[in-house]
């Protein structure tokens, strides 16, 4: 392949990605100018297939937050949602959120337009109180969808294994009962052919998705997990259930598969490969990869990648045939994984140090989400336990450069780094 | 003969080492960091030089370590204090697993191979609880001298239970206590005490494994110490040289990138 088709392609989802997202946000910001209807969703369960069969525009406040942290504006909006009286406690998301409420949507990207809906999964306990207060902000209606976890960590069950059928028809109830709000809060007949269109594309998304996590076991690695599969995942969520994100997804696995073929990794050097347990540290995004691709390090999976895309990275497919049943046992399997990737994921790296060649793991736990954060370090314990796997603790936040230290961070990481170097040596002399 | 030399800038103070080619400890030095972290660095580079009677141009290699490493501006190389400690404490004690180093505004547990490599290692966050600090502002509270503070608080009979470890709350909890008419000793005792507790848990999260080493400029408070080993239930490893771990391990570093560059091919990628 030439020089041309070779710069067209690489790099193109993250390019793609960047634009489809400014697109993405535009569309909001027209649809707050009509005063058009939307729906607030959640990554891990934001039942998109459903939503996206009435055409309902999904927003997702997590995203939103997020974003004011990107972009450098967090300490505002966090500064602003304390003022109007919540705690330097709460989850940074919802106080940047409320602040987006407080300010008629104003965003760094756009408008945000007002709910119609709110629906949520337990898959986060601050999701259900989140929702709470657009409820009593806008009296509009909000729908828990309650998913079963995993009994034990490590231990699933299947179709066909009584307590997981037991769970899908708990969950299938509920998709129905949802499906009957969305009418309601529409004016819209549901239409099964509608929903089959969007399980096509939200199919080949999953797919894709799985496909692409896997190409990142190529030495060197195909992309970076913290950086661009970031931006991949937020294409993930926004779009999927959608041709366009069908599209960008099996182009983004061309790139990744010509990538891996033609040997073309993420940095000049791959010294070490890494897995990222958490949630990135958005204050300091750009920053925070430096201090380890500086050293030659990337990460080749992310936890993140998984639960925050909702368990989309197992590729479930759903049948066409059986839509709304199918749908229940997606999202029940999917939802589940993501509440497993965030509270028993070591069981996952575990198995991925070996068949990724990974050299360490980095656990972030973040001050402003307990919900993930708590347990890391029983889980960092387990793992040192199980594997001869160097690891790395920094604590630090997703939203609140308050509590972000950089200079003592770096510390750390150079720390880890030196250890992974003289380790490296010792085995090299041995 | 060749040397290396360490220079471990700290918050508070900044030390330097000088080893010749077999290791050995020539000289050491130390002073106040203050405000200006590359006068600090230079200046107590050459006091060590001035003690050692030797010329700059003698010394081959010199990394830098501890907060201030990159301004360390003659030095060679960056090396973090976390391995220095680690590699200074195995040099000098070479039986130490764990290492326990207490500066000026943090405090470190650092578990270590018995080659000097770093296994694991954990520290305070952002905040300066129970770390060198803590104790400067109960001085300053009390109107004590640093070296004053531990001979004072081994007088202890009846030790006052401090219940923060918080540097800015320090002061008006040890000010309360004095003013319910507690003794300055049980006072002070209480204080080391608090903080031997805090610095445990820090251990225990990288795993205690004996034997350890106390490094680090609080390891000059004898108080530290024992409030350290009473909690622990076992002697600690510390010397006068343990202020001066970081700046040893630092220069032990400097003196491998000596020894490495006259093999044909050098495998440390450390410094």
């Amino acid at each position: 392949m030439g020089q041309d088709s070779q710069s067209g392609i690489v790099g193109r989802g993250a390019r793609d990605g960047a634009e489809l997202f400014r697109q993405w946000f535009s569309s909001l910001g027209d649809t707050a100018e009509q005063g058009a209807q939307s729906a607030y969703v959640f990554v891990m369960g934001s039942m998109n297939e459903i939503l996206k069969s009435f055409d309902l525009p999904v927003v997702f406040p997590e995203i939103n937050s997020l974003q004011t942290a990107v972009r450098r504006v967090a300490h505002e909006y966090l500064n602003e949602a304390e003022d109007y009286g919540y705690s330097p406690d709460i989850c940074g998301y919802v106080k940047a959120d409320v602040a987006v409420q407080l300010r008629n949507g104003e965003h760094p990207m756009g408008r945000i337009p007002k709910p119609s809906l709110a629906v949520y999964t337990n898959a986060c306990n601050t999701y259900i109180k989140w929702a709470e207060i657009w409820e009593r902000m806008y009296q509009i209606p909000i729908f828990t969808l309650d998913v079963p976890g995993s009994r034990e960590g490590g231990v699933h069950t299947g179709p066909g294994d009584r307590s997981f059928e037991n769970d899908r028809s708990y969950v299938e109830a509920q998709v129905r009962e949802l499906i009957t709000l969305c009418e309601e809060v529409t004016g819209r007949k549901f239409d099964i052919d509608k929903l089959r269109e969007v399980l096509g594309y939200a199919n080949d998304v999953a797919s894709s998705w799985q496909r692409v996590l896997e190409l990142n076991a190529s030495q060197p690695s195909v992309f970076n997990a913290v950086t661009e599969g970031t931006v991949y995942l937020g294409v993930a969520n926004g779009f999927r259930g959608t041709e366009t994100g069908s599209r960008y997804f099996k182009e983004l696995v061309e790139e990744m598969e010509y990538k891996s073929a033609n040997g073309i990794g993420t940095l000049t050097e791959e010294k070490y490969r890494l897995i990222f347990v958490g949630v990135p540290c958005y204050p300091i995004f750009r920053r925070f990869n430096e201090m380890f691709s500086d050293w030659g390090g990337t990460f080749v999976n992310s936890t993140y990648l998984w639960f925050a895309s909702g368990g989309t990275n197992r590729g479930f497919q759903y049948d066409l045939q059986r839509p709304v049943e199918s749908l229940a046992e997606g999202v029940l399997l999917s939802v589940r994984d993501a509440m497993d990737s965030m509270f028993h994921q070591s069981y996952m790296v575990e198995d991925m140090i070996d068949d990724m060649h990974v050299d360490g793991v980095v656990y972030h736990p973040i001050k402003s989400c307990r919900t993930v954060s708590t347990g890391l370090a029983d889980s960092r314990r387990y793992l040192m336990e199980k594997c001869d796997v160097p690891s790395l603790f920094l604590e630090s936040d997703m939203m609140d450069k308050r509590v972000v230290s950089e200079a003592q961070m770096k510390n750390r990481i150079d720390a880890f780094f030196e250890g992974l170097a003289s380790r490296r040596s010792q085995q090299a002399a041995a | 003969m060749a040397y290396a030399a360490g220079v471990d800038v700290g918050s508070t103070q900044s030390k330097a080492a000088i080893v010749d080619e077999e290791g050995n400890l020539v000289a050491t030095a130390l002073d106040d960091t203050g405000a200006n972290v590359v006068q600090a660095a230079e200046k107590v580079y050459q006091q060590a030089l001035q003690a050692a009677k030797l010329r700059e141009e003698e010394v081959d290699y010199v990394i830098g370590t501890g907060y201030g490493r990159y301004k360390v501006t003659f030095g060679n190389a960056q090396v973090t204090e976390i391995s220095c400690h680690g590699r200074g404490a195995v040099k000098m004690f070479p039986e130490t697993r764990t290492v326990i180093d207490m500066g000026g505004q943090d405090t470190k547990a650092i578990s270590v191979s018995p080659a000097g490599e770093i296994n694991d290692f954990c520290m305070n966050d952002k905040c300066a609880a129970g770390t060198g600090r803590f104790l400067g502002a109960a001085a300053m509270a009390l109107d004590l001298s640093l070296d004053d503070l531990g001979p004072t608080a081994l007088k202890s009979d009846k030790p006052v239970r401090i219940s923060t470890t918080c540097t800015v709350f320090a002061e008006s909890e040890v000010l309360s206590w004095l003013g319910k008419g507690k003794k300055l000793p049980d006072i002070l005792w209480g204080v080391h005490q608090s903080i031997a507790t805090r610095t445990i848990g820090l251990v225990r999260r990288v795993g205690l494994e004996e034997k350890i080493t106390f490094t680090g400029g609080v390891t000059r408070n004898v108080a530290m110490v024992k409030a350290l080993e009473d909690r622990l239930g076992i002697r600690l490893n510390v010397n006068e040289q343990a202020h001066y771990m970081g700046a040893l391990g630092a220069a032990l570093f400097a003196l491998d990138h000596i020894l490495d560059s006259r093999k044909p091919a050098a495998n440390s990628e450390v410094a």
